[in-house]
C-alpha cells in the first residue's frame, strides 16, 4: 500500500476516534476560550492596544490550546497497547507520524477557526479584511506547531510528567515559528497585507516548516522503533 | 531454513543483560512453548522476535529475513499483554483498519470473516469499550489472525481468558498448525500450552536453559522441565 | 594517568586565566563605554565555548543514533551540561553587569533573548533525560531532541535579531571599537575557557561511566 494511502488511513483513524469522544477537542476549545477571557483582564482592551497585541494573543491561545490536542496524539495509542500494533504493521514510521500530524493539524485548525470569531467578538476586532493571507499564516504556523508537537508527543509518550514535559520541550523550539506567526498575524488582523518588510517572516515560517517536517520524517522510525 | 531462528541474541537494558546468548529455532509448522519464571525474559524475547525492539547482539531471522522488513512484518501476527484494538472504535472498524494497514485485498470482507470465526459477528458494530473481557480477548485474536500471518507470536495468550475465549483460541491455533503455520507462545499455563506444543524451551534468567521437543512426560507433569532445568 | 592530564590541563587553564585577567585589568579603558567594554573578554569566549559545546552535542547525538555506542551518549550529556553551565554563567554575569552599569537586570535585546531560548532548549534536553529511565530509550530520544534543538539555534538567533531590528530594545553592550592589539587577550581567554570546558567534560564523562556501571550492577543484584 502506497505511502500516501498509509498516511490517510492513519489520519482517518485518528480523526474518527477523536470525533467520537471529542475529549481533546472539547478541552482544547474550552481552554482557548478561558485564555481569551483571562487576557481581557490582563490589559484594558482599547482598540490601539488590541491591534498591537492581536498576533501575540492569538498565537498564545493557539499554542496553549493546541498542546492539549497534541499531547493526546500518541498518548491515545497507549491504552490497550495499540502503539504496538501500529508499529508491527507493515507501514513506515514516517507514514505513521505524518498521518497523526495531519489529523492533529485538522483538529488544531478547527479549534483556531472557532477561536478567531470569538476573539473578534470579545475584543471588538474586525479581523477578516485580509482573510486569505491570514488563513495562509494560520496554516503555516499551525503546521509548525503540529509537526513539532506530534514528534515530541512520540518522544514523551511513556515518560513521567508527560503533560508537563511536552510544552516545556515544544515551546522553546517553536520560538521562531511563533514569533513569525505573531508578527504576520498582527499585521494581517490590522488590515495590512503582507508586504516587503514582513514577507521575510513568511519565508522563515515556510523554511521552518520544511526543515522540521523533513527531519521529523527521517527520524520518525528511530523514535517509534527502539 | 527454519521459520524462526534466534541466533545468539543478547538484550541489554543499559549494561544489564536481560537476555544472554539465546539460541532457539522453530521449524515451520511447529508450536514452541516458551516457559519460564517471571522476569526470565520471555516477553523481552518475544518482542525482539516480533521486531518491537532490537537485540544488543545477535539477530533474529524469520524465514531468513529480519523481523522489521516490511514483507516480514506481513508474516507476523502478535498478541501481547494488551489487546491492541481501539476502545473508541467498533469491532468491525478496528479490524477493517488493520486490514487496510496490512494491505488486504478486501479489508471489510476479511474483517467480517474473522468476526465470525471468533464469535463476534453479532457485536460487530459495538464499541470495544463496551465489550466484556472475553470479547475483547477474542477481538485481539481476530486482529492477530486477520492478515493470515505465517508466524504467530503470543505472549501469555491464555492468561485471564474466559473459557469461551480459550476454546476459540485453541481451535484457531490448531487450525493454524494444521495449515503449516509456526507458533511461539510464552505461558505460565503449562497445561493448555503443552496440549498444543510440539517443542518446549525454558528461559531462566535470560538464558535458554532447555529447548527440545515436548514429550508425553512433560504433558503429564508440566512442572518437570522446571524441576530438571530451572533453578529452585 | 588520565587524571594527571586533567589536573595539568585544569591548572594550565586557571593559570592562563589569572595572568590574562591581570593583563586585561591594566589595559586602557575603551573610550565609549569605559570599563564595561572589558566584559567582552569574558563573554565572547564563554559564548564560543557554549557554541562549541552545542556543535559537539550534535555530533555526539548523531554519532549515537548511527552507531548505538553509549560512549556517544555519555559525551552528548557531558558536553550539553558543560555548555549549559557556561551559558548560565554568561546569562547571570551579563545580567549582573547590566544591573551595575545600566540599572536594569534584564532587557529583551537580541543576544540575551536568543541566549535565553538556547538555555531553555538545553535545559529541556537535560529534563528529558531525567524523565526517561530506560537507558537505550533515554539515549535515543535525547539524541533526537538534541538534533531538533541544534537545528533551531540558528533560526532562533536569526529571527530574534530580525525582530529586534524591527522593534529595538535597550542593548546591554553595543559594538564599540576594538583595538587590534587586544585580540591576543581575547584569544588567550578563549583558549583558557576551552581548556576549562574540556576538563569539565572529561570529569563529567568519568562520572557518567561510573554511574552507568553502578546502574547495571544494581540491576544485576536485583535478579540474584
Amino acid at each position: 500500500m502506497g505511502f500516501l494511502r498509509q498516511v490517510l488511513v492513519i489520519a482517518a483513524k485518528d480523526l474518527r476516534a477523536e470525533l467520537r469522544t471529542k475529549e481533546a477537542i472539547n478541552a482544547s476549545l474550552a481552554f482557548a476560550l478561558v485564555i481569551l477571557l483571562l487576557f481581557s483582564f490582563a490589559f484594558d482592551p482599547t482598540e490601539e492596544t488590541t491591534r498591537e497585541i492581536s498576533g501575540g494573543l492569538l498565537w498564545i491561545v493557539f499554542a496553549f490550546a493546541g498542546a492539549l490536542v497534541l499531547n493526546r496524539s500518541f498518548a491515545r495509542e497507549l491504552p490497550n497497547d495499540c502503539l504496538d500494533a501500529l508499529i508491527a504493521a507493515p507501514i513506515s514510521g514516517a507514514a505513521l507520524f505524518l498521518g497523526k500530524a495531519m489529523a492533529n493539524f485538522l483538529l488544531v485548525l478547527a479549534v483556531e477557526l472557532v477561536s478567531l470569531p470569538v476573539f473578534g467578538i470579545f475584543y471588538n476586532v474586525r479581523w477578516t479584511s485580509q482573510f486569505g493571507e491570514l488563513m495562509l499564516v494560520l496554516a503555516l504556523g499551525t503546521w509548525a506547531l503540529t509537526v513539532i508537537g506530534t514528534m515530541f508527543s512520540a518522544l514523551t509518550v511513556n515518560i513521567r510528567l508527560r503533560e508537563v514535559m511536552l510544552p516545556m520541550l515544544t515551546y522553546p523550539i517553536l520560538v521562531p515559528a511563533l514569533l513569525g506567526a505573531m508578527q504576520l498575524t498582527t499585521g494581517l488582523v490590522a488590515g495590512q497585507p503582507i508586504g516587503p518588510d514582513t514577507v521575510a517572516w513568511l519565508k522563515m515560517l515556510i523554511g521552518f516548516d520544511v526543515v522540521y517536517t523533513a527531519v521529523s520524517l527521517v527520524l520518525a522510525e528511530t523514535v517509534l522503533v527502539g | 531454513m527454519s521459520a524462526v531462528a534466534v541466533e545468539g541474541v543478547w538484550k541489554f537494558y543499559g549494561d544489564f543483560p536481560a537476555l544472554r546468548d539465546v539460541r532457539l529455532e522453530a521449524a515451520a509448522g511447529s508450536c514452541l512453548a516458551l516457559i519460564g519464571r517471571n522476569g526470565a525474559g520471555k516477553t523481552t524475547l518475544l518482542r525482539i522476535i516480533a521486531g518491537f525492539s532490537r537485540p544488543g547482539r545477535g539477530q533474529v531471522r524469520i524465514f531468513g529475513n529480519a523481523p522489521r522488513e516490511t514483507e516480514t512484518r506481513r508474516q507476523i501476527g502478535f498478541i501481547g499483554h494488551g489487546i491492541s484494538v481501539y476502545d473508541e472504535l467498533s469491532a468491525l472498524e478496528n479490524l477493517t483498519l488493520f486490514g487496510r494497514l496490512y494491505g488486504l485485498a478486501d479489508p471489510r470482507r476479511s474483517a467480517l470473516e474473522w468476526l465470525e470465526r471468533t464469535g463476534l459477528e453479532r457485536v460487530r458494530n459495538g464499541l470495544v469499550r463496551e465489550f466484556s473481557r472475553g470479547m475483547r480477548q477474542r477481538l485481539a485474536v481476530a486482529r492477530a489472525f486477520l492478515h493470515q500471518p505465517s508466524v504467530l507470536l503470543l505472549d501469555e495468550p491464555f492468561t485471564a481468558l474466559d473459557d469461551r475465549a480459550i476454546a476459540v483460541l485453541q481451535t484457531l491455533l490448531r487450525q493454524a498448525l494444521a495449515e503449516g503455520k509456526t507458533i511461539i507462545l510464552s505461558t505460565h499455563q503449562l497445561r493448555e500450552a503443552l496440549e498444543l506444543a510440539s517443542h518446549v524451551a525454558l528461559l531462566n534468567r535470560g538464558q535458554a536453559a532447555f529447548s527440545g521437543p515436548s514429550t508425553p512426560e512433560m504433558a503429564a507433569d508440566p512442572g518437570l522441565v522446571y524441576a530438571r532445568y530451572g533453578e529452585g | 594517568m588520565r587524571e594527571k592530564i586533567l589536573y595539568v590541563l585544569g591548572i594550565a587553564a586557571i593559570a592562563i586565566l589569572a595572568w590574562n585577567i591581570n593583563a586585561i585589568a591594566r589595559l586602557p579603558e575603551e573610550t565609549e563605554q569605559g570599563v564595561t567594554f572589558k566584559i567582552i573578554f569574558f563573554h565572547v569566549p564563554m559564548w564560543a565555548v557554549a557554541i562549541t559545546a552545542a556543535c559537539a552535542a550534535l555530533l555526539a547525538s548523531v554519532g549515537f543514533l548511527v552507531t548505538k555506542n553509549f560512549r556517544f551518549d555519555a559525551a552528548a550529556v557531558a558536553v550539553t551540561e558543560v555548555g549549559l553551565a557556561f551559558t548560565t554563567v554568561g546569562l547571570v554575569t551579563g545580567s549582573i553587569w547590566g544591573r551595575e552599569i545600566w540599572g536594569i537586570w534584564w532587557t529583551w535585546d537580541a543576544r540575551l533573548t536568543s541566549a535565553l531560548v538556547c538555555w531553555l532548549l538545553y535545559a529541556g534536553y537535560l529534563m528529558l533525560r531525567k524523565a526517561i529511565e530506560e537507558p537505550t530509550q533515554r539515549a535515543t530520544f535525547a539524541a533526537v531532541f538534541s538534533i531538533f534543538a541544534f537545528l533551531d539555534v540558528p533560526i532562533v538567533v536569526f529571527s530574534i535579531k530580525w525582530w529586534r531590528t524591527q522593534h529595538p530594545a535597550p542593548v546591554f553592550w553595543a559594538g564599540g571599537s576594538f583595538p587590534p592589539d587586544w585580540t591576543k587577550h581575547l584569544l588567550w581567554n578563549m583558549a583558557a575557557m576551552l581548556l576549562l570546558g574540556i576538563v569539565m567534560v572529561a570529569v563529567r564523562l568519568r562520572q557518567e561511566e561510573a554511574q552507568r556501571e553502578i546502574d547495571s550492577l544494581r540491576r544485576t543484584a536485583h535478579t540474584l
